[in-house]
């Protein structure tokens, strides 16, 4: 079923979506916000440009995004699954805590921030191209991966990444050689067990978004965590 | 209701704007249209255009824009200004009744140019005069404010949501090279006509999204110029530094925005570019109070051209594309799909990165 949405508000489209069968295609989308905000089990395909905080709350279900996804997307969702076939605005998977964004092309700023994690439920970000700076800023859980394709510049991602980390894990496609971190994470090459998880995130990359599993494969990865040995404690107040 | 500058209310907010670098012009309706998609991230407390081109045959005139509160303000500002301008015309700005736009105070424009004898006497060039004038007024003539006050240019604002403000002052009547809009959120003052943006002096426009914490910081400096920030929002200040800055301390674009938007000494420390790091040491060192902190993401309006610009951490959004002739700004891409479907090369510049669009001299 395809909704043309051109002169919707976003309470139409949303209502639209629930009345749909299990998959929508909405045409036309031109800066709607909240697109299928807390959904639990559709597969939406969006053409246009959707708003802000698509998926947010998202609880289940998928969405595609055919071009660009603007700021805040998949704000605090709990789970399924939203692809982007562009970039991405700033804020991506703000406070996210359970399922996956793979964005083909680029982040803006602040992608990952304040991520969590719980028992089974593990975010995962996948960045194809480039992170703005603050990547990961306050990461308390979760996985954020970024692969830096076609990235003409040597730094993936921009400055201050992983701010205030004290969780979960990043994964920069780099030897990291150009990134300054705080004092707090600890970086290290990734392992045999590291790059056969990341090797499962690179394939699913490839399948949606058509690319090389080993050409990606062929570079060395960074596996960047919070450093438990120099914890954030009195970094404020010493006394 | 109380006015902007009596009392403070502890923003989102919405900017857009079109250049053609060719100098081509084109009618206010695009721009209009752009503020549809982002209607959510004003209130209907404000909104607003800059246009650029849009008066040709008085070129060489200011072209004050102005509100009255009734008619013997008026008289009286007339009188005043005719005792230190030449005034070539005084019309009231034509605009379209509609239901979405009401209380509006009275709306007119003087194209003027000032006395020869008068700047003679002051040894003041033409445009610190002019800029002192429109202080001056703002300031001490109860009930006139002037909105705009640059040459071959024009801003146009209202209380209300920018689609009617566009559709009220009728600027798909109007052609320029260079357009900017605003709609706005207001987060710290109650919202009157004069308070809409863009922020005007002389050609200098300002769009802002965003709400800065420096504003007493910036506001105590740049007063000590002359200035006088007299509506407490904060947009008004980036404009009076912004004109301190390029046209009376001839400083670039790009190092006006390395000031305002200052990197972090880390940042700067870090630069391995000696002539780009001692510069940027320099501008810091120099301009501390007008480093402009908070977020925000401006559009700022001249002859000739425009510069975008995000605070240095990028705590709004800001998105540019491209298309032939045209480059196009907004604080969603949505809204430049508007104005150009098939708009390319959409990016998002990094925190405190200018982007800077100038029409070679002589074809605007």
């Amino acid at each position: 079923m395809t909704t043309d949405t051109k002169l919707m508000e976003f309470p139409a489209i949303n209502e639209s979506i629930r009345k749909a069968g299990k998959s929508v295609t909405l045409s036309g989308v031109i800066g709607q916000r909240f697109i299928g905000a807390g959904m639990s089990d559709k597969i939406v395909t969006v053409n246009g440009v959707p708003g802000n905080a698509l998926g947010a709350y998202l609880n289940g279900g998928k969405i595609v995004v055919c071009g660009n996804a603007q700021d805040a997307v998949g704000d605090t969702m709990n789970d399924g699954k939203i692809i982007v076939h562009g970039n991405i605005g700033d804020a991506a998977g703000y406070a996210m805590r359970g399922g996956s964004i793979y964005v083909k092309g680029n982040a803006g700023y602040r992608a990952g921030i304040h991520m969590k994690a719980y028992k089974e439920k593990v975010p995962v970000m996948v960045i194809g191209g480039t992170a703005g700076s603050f990547l990961g800023e306050y990461q308390a859980g979760g996985v954020i991966v970024v692969l830096g394709l076609k990235s003409k510049d040597e730094r993936i991602v921009g400055n201050f990444p992983c701010t205030g980390m004290h969780g979960g894990r990043m994964i920069l496609r780099s030897d990291c050689r150009d990134i300054v971190f705080p004092a707090q994470v600890s970086k290290k090459p990734a392992t045999q067990k590291d790059l056969k998880e990341i090797k499962k995130y690179v394939t699913e990359y490839c399948r949606l978004f058509g690319d090389t599993v080993e050409g990606i494969m062929n570079s060395p990865f960074m596996i960047v965590t919070p450093n438990s040995k120099n914890p954030y404690k009195q970094l404020y107040v010493a006394n | 209701m109380k006015k902007e500058g009596e009392t403070r209310i502890p923003s989102g907010c919405a900017i857009a704007a079109v250049i053609s670098k060719t100098g081509k012009l084109m009618t206010g309706q695009r721009i209009v249209k752009a503020m549809e998609p982002m209607h959510d991230r004003s209130n209907g407390l404000g909104g607003g255009f800059a246009a650029y081109g849009i008066y040709p045959e008085h070129r060489d005139f200011y072209a004050f824009h102005m509100f009255f509160d009734c008619r013997d303000t008026r008289k009286k500002c007339e009188a005043f200004l005719k005792e230190h301008f030449e005034v070539v015309k005084g019309e009231i700005i034509p605009t379209r009744k509609i239901p979405e736009i009401t209380d509006e105070p009275i709306i007119w424009r003087y194209f003027v140019t000032p006395l020869k004898s008068v700047l003679a006497d002051l040894q003041l060039d033409e445009k610190e005069f002019v800029a002192r004038t429109v202080v001056k007024i703002n300031n001490e003539l109860n009930g006139a404010y002037v909105f705009s006050s640059g040459k071959n240019m024009g801003t146009f604002k209202a209380v209300g949501f920018p689609e009617d403000v566009g559709r009220f002052y009728r600027l798909d009547e109007y052609e320029g090279y260079s357009w900017t809009a605003h709609g706005r959120y207001p987060t710290n003052t109650p919202g009157w006509w004069g308070g809409a943006h863009p922020f005007t002096l002389l050609d200098f426009s300002v769009v802002h999204n965003g709400e800065i914490s420096s504003y007493d910081a910036n506001r105590r400096f740049i007063e000590m110029f002359g200035y006088k920030c007299n509506l407490q929002t904060d947009t008004e200040v980036i404009t009076y530094i912004l004109d301190y800055l390029i046209r009376r301390q001839g400083l670039t674009l790009g190092e006006a925005a390395s000031v305002i938007a200052a990197p972090f000494w880390s940042t700067i420390d870090g630069k391995t570019d000696e002539y780009d790091k001692e510069k940027h040491n320099y501008l810091r060192t120099v301009f501390p109070s007008l480093l402009v902190t908070g977020p925000f993401s401006i559009v700022l309006g001249f002859d000739g051209g425009l510069m975008a610009l995000n605070d240095r951490l990028k705590l709004r959004s800001m998105v540019v594309g491209e298309k032939d002739d045209k480059v196009f700004i907004a604080s969603e891409e949505a809204a430049i799909r508007v104005m150009e479907p098939e708009a390319e090369n959409i990016w998002s510049p990094a925190g405190g990165e200018p982007v800077i669009v100038k029409i070679k001299e002589g074809d605007f």
